[in-house]
């Protein structure tokens, strides 16, 4: 049995991003973010009277410094091998999704809020215990579980793709539950920024 | 001599011609209308009802050449095996047979010898060549009693698989004896992870699995994908042309088929929503397979070329591992409907759905072929899984493996009287096959991790 570190876990996050580049040698190029949307627009108030203007100097505003969104500008490799998307878990032959597993995904929503040209795939995991053709459902089951929650969040169901790989890619490759326990997930994995 | 043997007789007439003759049987020939009684016995039976005793030596090397020498000595250890593999005759083992004298030819065979070893059906066979790179091979099966020639056969083709030999003269013998169709030409198909590639343009550590294939006994092994993907759960087209498997090629599970013999790949699915887990139907016309196009696991039948498509589940739950009877009008398949994965027979068209097993854990019917009316699937007894069977007729149920390791993963072999499955009792995941009585249990692969096997039809 290989052991495996936490090192582990950020290779099997790029793994899944290469998987989703689908084999390409070169890099897709970055996708240009779409603009905002405008703000809304609200009729004008007539102006009030003006005041009568003091007599001061405008005193001076200092800038806030610029700080780089060091998320804005990482790969999509590098994301994924420190995602800010973090992992659901479920439990024994379950798709239910758990307060907890809830609080990620809210945390997971703001994220995709906060960058609203991410696309991600969420890729559904299942422990050994099933029979591998019966934990292909499962684990599609579990992804839908996340997908669906996103979308009610308000995440548009076109940036959250959904792939169920069965218990064929256990994250721990122990015989026990605290490894069981960590091999039912959902898992985010960014596609596209 | 049971009575439900006169149907042999009466198909070995033509053979028994020959034989007399001392002639190879000649396909197409006209049969000579027989002066004797019809009920020319053939049959080699063995003493007060056991199992007849039969002997395989080495077949006669015509040629002196390495490989001609070769191929004589391996079809008749092939020969044996496959006699051994159906358990109908008492296999005496070869070791036993120095002491008799090799015979050079079949008009030198000592019987008397074979006699003393209690031998009752003697096996002999030889080796030519007809070509640079063609063999011709002569079989005959001897009543030691009588000195009889009852079976004789020639067969002519390449010298690269001289196994193949050997496996038509077994299937030759089985349905000539007993009117058994053999399984010595059947292959298996399964996804394994031995060449330990990991999935394409990843740095982490991701095992790829492809789909092999390999005769019935294991013997020549092919990898049939090169994908760089996950490819699982292969299942052979009724006429062993074809495999349809569940492939990651695209990154999501699609249904594919692999033309083995030619190279070329279909894709019925086209990629319209996951789909996976394609069953063939028995006529090989139509697949059963999972998709969760319409947002959740149902099962669907579609054409073999992704035409008429019809929806056969409308449930909630998952609907899965779907497998057709042998007349095609019936599936079962694997649902929660009930809480916990069971497995549900229902007709072709959706109607008349019911359950039949209330376990633990169920998954992966295989509905076995006529004459046996059975579903084979993997039921969780323990940590593991182990495989039973379900009778349809008695509603009994049997267990075939006993908690070794999980078992899982059940295919039947084409007469029925076999099953291939996945089991851990050695530790990694490998193919084995044993008998629909859990006796005679034989592994098949020992590289890697080995899994989802399927036997042809």
């Amino acid at each position: 049995m290989r052991i495996r570190s936490a090192s582990v876990a950020v290779l099997t996050a790029l793994v899944v991003v290469s998987l989703a580049l689908g084999g390409c040698a070169p890099k897709k190029p970055p996708v240009a973010r779409p603009l905002p949307p405008p703000p809304p627009t609200t009729p004008e108030a007539p102006p009030p009277p003006a005041p009568p203007a003091p007599v001061a100097e405008r005193p001076v505003v200092t800038p806030p410094p610029v700080v780089e969104d060091p998320m804005a500008s990482r790969s999509i490799d590098d994301l994924n091998r420190d995602s800010p998307m973090r992992i659901v878990y479920f439990g024994y032959d379950s798709a239910e999704l758990s307060a907890e597993g809830r609080a990620v995904l809210d945390a997971n929503a703001a994220v995709l809020k906060k960058y609203p040209a991410w696309t991600v795939t969420i890729e559904g995991h299942c422990d050994e215990r099933g029979t591998a053709e019966y934990n292909l459902a499962l684990g599609e089951r579990r992804a839908a579980a996340a997908q669906s929650y996103l979308v009610a969040l308000g995440i548009p169901a076109s940036r959250v793709k959904t792939v169920s790989y069965g218990k064929e890619f256990p994250f721990d490759p122990g015989h026990d539950e605290a490894a069981w326990a960590k091999n039912r997930r959902a898992h985010f994995v960014i596609t596209g920024k | 001599m049971p009575t439900t043997r006169l149907k042999t007789i009466a198909a070995a007439v033509l053979v028994a011609g020959a034989a007399l003759l001392a002639r190879p049987a000649v396909p197409g020939a006209a049969a000579p209308q027989s002066q004797q009684q019809s009920e020319i016995i053939l049959s080699i039976s063995g003493e007060s009802g056991a199992r007849p005793r039969y002997a395989v030596p080495d077949f006669i090397g015509r040629a002196a050449d390495a490989d001609t020498q070769a191929a004589a000595k391996l079809m008749g250890a092939v020969l044996w095996d496959d006699l051994a593999f159906e358990r109908e005759f008492y296999m005496v083992p070869r070791d036993t047979y120095r002491t008799i004298p090799a015979a050079r030819s079949f008009a030198e065979i000592p019987f008397d010898r074979w006699r003393e070893l209690g031998v009752d059906g003697l096996v002999m066979g030889s080796v030519e060549r007809s070509g640079p790179a063609a063999f011709r091979v002569e079989v005959r099966l001897f009543d030691v009693r009588t000195r009889r020639s009852v079976m004789a056969k020639e067969y002519t083709g390449s010298t690269s698989n001289p196994r193949l030999y050997a496996h038509t003269a077994a299937d030759d013998i089985h349905l000539q004896q007993r009117a058994l169709r053999g399984a010595a030409r059947s292959k298996l198909t399964f996804s394994s992870d031995r060449d330990g590639e990991r999935i394409a343009n990843a740095i982490a550590e991701r095992d790829v699995k492809e789909i092999y294939i390999s005769d019935y006994d294991g013997a020549n092994q092919k990898r049939v994908t090169v994908t760089r993907k996950l490819n699982l759960f292969p299942r052979w087209a009724p006429d062993a042309r074809a495999i349809a498997y569940t492939s990651y090629r695209r990154d999501f599970p699609d249904v594919f088929i692999s033309l083995i013999y030619q190279g070329t790949l279909e894709n019925p699915t086209g990629g319209r929503g996951q789909n996976w887990l394609p069953a063939w139907s028995p006529d090989g016309t139509r697949l059963c397979f999972t998709s969760t196009r319409d947002g959740n696991a149902e099962l669907y039948v579609m054409n073999r070329d992704g035409s008429n498509l019809v929806r056969l589940t409308n449930n909630p739950a998952i609907d899965t591992s779907p497998t057709w009877s042998p007349s095609g009008t019936q599936i079962a398949f694997t649902s929660d409907r009930s809480g916990s994965p069971q497995i549900y027979i229902v007709d072709a068209d959706g109607l008349n759905l019911n359950k039949i097993t209330a376990e633990s854990w169920c998954d992966r019917p295989t509905w076995s072929p006529a004459p046996f009316n059975e579903i084979a699937y993997a039921s969780r007894t323990g940590p593991g899984y182990d495989i039973r069977i379900y009778d349809l007729a008695t509603q009994e149920r049997r267990q075939l493996t006993s908690g070794q390791g999980s078992n899982e993963s059940p295919a039947y072999a084409p007469n029925g009287r076999h099953v291939a499955f996945m089991s851990t009792r050695t530790g990694k995941k490998q193919i084995f096959v044993m008998g629909r009585d859990g006796l005679g249990l034989k592994q098949i692969t020992t590289v890697g991790n080995n899994y989802t096997p399927d036997w042809s039809k």
